[in-house]
């Protein structure tokens, strides 16, 4: 028997007001994702992948629809306890790493932590837990512009899973490295599906990349049409 | 990291913008340090402890206009008075001096002993003063200033007066308000100037307080509906009166604190706003990363209010040292004699820095707050 499915997404449509036009990033989408599952968003440009995604990572709101993650309604959370509950669930990976360039490696990653209650000791054993798993157990006090592009994407997906959360959400993560970078990152976020039991979906232009995951969905005008 | 420690760091990523920030604040807090302490010094003269007492009457036409020498009789007979003393402005020029900043009086030495109590004699002697017809008596201040001595000459020429004056130095005083005036001998004022009917202004010393309003009273109707009228007051009232005349100064100098004001609320506005624009897509992400808009609110309001609570401390703190430890005697040419940077100066420029510090970050922290994560994260991709 399949269980529960960890995302649920439900008749959900998103309208954005351009000028005097609407335009539909979403139509009516629906689909369920299963825990550990490596989903791959795939689709042309507009095609509304990163908006599914934001919706399902809750930094956007639907126009219409629902989305529960772990049973949980995200569209109904005030601003305030969406936060809280991204702190908790989410871990983001972005295509720009989006790393704060004045910490260094393991103050990027402690960032999420400072929102929770762990003391300074277990912080610290947790950022250090989080930049090995990524092969980066060596780099703690390096920062940002001290690091390659390749590296500061996994300590991007260090600060991504150092909270533990169900989902970790990536936007095109390889957008901006080179090959062997790009399969270093893709491996880890494969390996945080397959063993860690993470349910990763990452939005991706490339075929290659989205040969990594469990599952390709693929979208057109907001629709997912395989 | 704490906290504390991640919002130091942003605060200081732009070691030089930060600087420059703080010395922009540190400037002109200084700066509206010294206007404020100015205004003051200009507006509220000092007040000696025997002041109370102290009385002055002059003409009630002008100050500029002399009183007759004739009245003293009439003063004497009037009931709680003390003592009284012509006392009349020379206004002369020591020496070469194009300006003199220290103000000669003629006086008559005895009765003045008794109002000048606040300023005892510290070198050579009242007596020989009031026996020597062209002795003075100097203020410590002077005698300093001019590196004089007991027995020294000096000498004035006449801007009033067609006349000069060439006086020994019998005495010195210190302890008064005002440790630069020199006093001489009325008499010999009233010789060289040929008229010696007449007299600046009077002053005199009441018994106690609570006499000091009748007798002023008294002073007035005395001379009510002759042809010189007095107007008598306090000292107090006397110096108050000199200092409406910087009644547009103040004005100035409170229109130039305004600007400063508005000009450092400009700058640090537009500070904080640059520092929020140039990393809008970070703090996006901190967003995304579940930390609440009153988060980032407190990051920017603390990193706006540090800046400037560290300016305005450098320049309050470097104002109030340059003040208290320069001498302003020597600085203005004795234009000023104290300029004393007030408990009340230092609080009224810290809070002009402090809530600077808070209006400087409130735009840009509503702006973060309202932003979108995603908003965010696109307006800098």
């Amino acid at each position: 028997m399949a269980a529960d499915p960890i995302v649920q997404v439900r008749d959900l449509s998103k309208l954005y007001r351009q000028g005097d036009i609407d335009v539909t990033a979403l139509n009516h989408v629906s689909v369920d994702i299963q825990p550990a599952e490596f989903v791959v968003l795939m689709g042309p440009s507009g095609s509304g992948k990163s908006t599914l995604l934001h919706i399902i990572a809750g930094i956007d709101r639907p126009t219409s629809g629902d989305v529960l993650v772990q049973g949980i309604n995200v569209g109904n959370l005030s601003e305030s306890d969406l936060a809280t509950w991204r702190n908790q669930y989410v871990g983001f990976v972005f295509q720009s790493f989006n790393l704060i360039p004045v910490l260094t490696a393991a103050e990027n990653v402690e960032l999420p932590l400072l929102l929770t209650r762990l003391d300074r000791k277990s912080r610290k054993e947790q950022v250090q837990a989080a930049l090995e798993l990524v092969g980066l157990g060596d780099r703690l006090h390096h920062r940002p512009d001290q690091l390659s592009g390749g590296q500061q994407q996994r300590v991007a997906i260090a600060r991504a899973l150092v909270t533990d959360p169900v989902l970790i959400v990536a936007d095109e993560p390889t957008g901006n490295l080179d090959a062997k970078s790009a399969s270093d990152v893709l491996d880890i976020l494969r390996s945080l599906s397959s063993r860690s039991g993470k349910t990763v979906i990452m939005v991706t232009h490339d075929p290659k990349a989205a040969g990594y995951g469990t599952r390709s969905l693929h979208l057109e005008k907001g629709e997912i049409v395989a | 990291m704490t906290v504390i420690g991640f919002i130091l760091k942003n605060a200081l990523r732009n070691t030089r913008r930060a600087l420059l920030t703080i010395s922009s604040v540190a400037v002109s807090s200084a700066l509206l340090v010294s206007l404020m302490t100015l205004e003051r010094e200009l507006t509220v003269p000092p007040e000696a402890e025997g002041a109370s007492l102290r009385i002055i009457a002059r003409n009630k036409v002008s100050l500029m206009q002399p009183l007759p020498a004739k009245q003293l009789s009439a003063i004497q007979r009037i009931p709680g008075i003390v003592t009284v003393t012509p006392f009349t402005y020379f206004g002369g020029l020591y020496e070469n001096e194009e300006f003199t900043s220290f103000a000669q009086f003629a006086v008559d030495p005895v009765p003045f002993q008794s109002i000048i109590v606040d300023g005892p004699v510290i070198d050579g002697s009242y007596e020989a003063w009031v026996k020597n017809r062209t002795g003075c008596l100097v203020g410590a201040d002077t005698m300093k200033r001019y590196n004089l001595k007991v027995g020294d000459q000096m000498r004035f020429r006449g801007t009033f007066y067609p006349c000069d004056l060439d006086l020994k130095i019998e005495a010195v005083y210190q302890g008064t308000v005002d440790d630069r005036n020199i006093f001489f001998h009325h008499k010999l004022l009233d010789e060289l100037s040929g008229d010696p009917g007449t007299v600046g202004t009077w002053y005199l010393r009441a018994e106690s307080v609570e006499v000091a309003d009748r007798v002023i009273q008294q002073v007035n109707d005395t001379f009510a509906n002759t042809s010189a009228e007095v107007r008598a007051e306090s000292e107090r009232a006397f110096q108050m009166g000199f200092v409406s005349m910087w009644g547009n100064v103040s004005n100035l100098i409170r229109g130039v604190n305004l600007v400063v004001v508005f000009t450092l609320v400009l700058v640090a506005v537009s500070t904080m706003s640059m520092a929020v624009r140039e990393r809008f897509r970070e703090l996006a992400v901190l967003k995304a990363l579940g930390f609440q808009r009153r988060d980032l609110f407190g990051f920017i309001l603390a990193e706006g209010f540090g800046l400037s609570v560290i300016g305005g401390a450098v320049g309050i703190g470097g104002a109030w040292a340059f003040w208290t430890f320069s001498d302003i005697q020597q600085m203005t040419n004795g234009f000023l004699i104290v300029f004393e940077v007030t408990p009340r100066i230092v609080g009224m420029a810290a809070a002009v820095a402090s809530v600077l510090g808070v209006v400087s970050s409130i735009g840009p922290a509503i702006s973060v707050g309202r932003m979108s994560v995603v908003e965010g994260l696109k307006t800098l991709d």
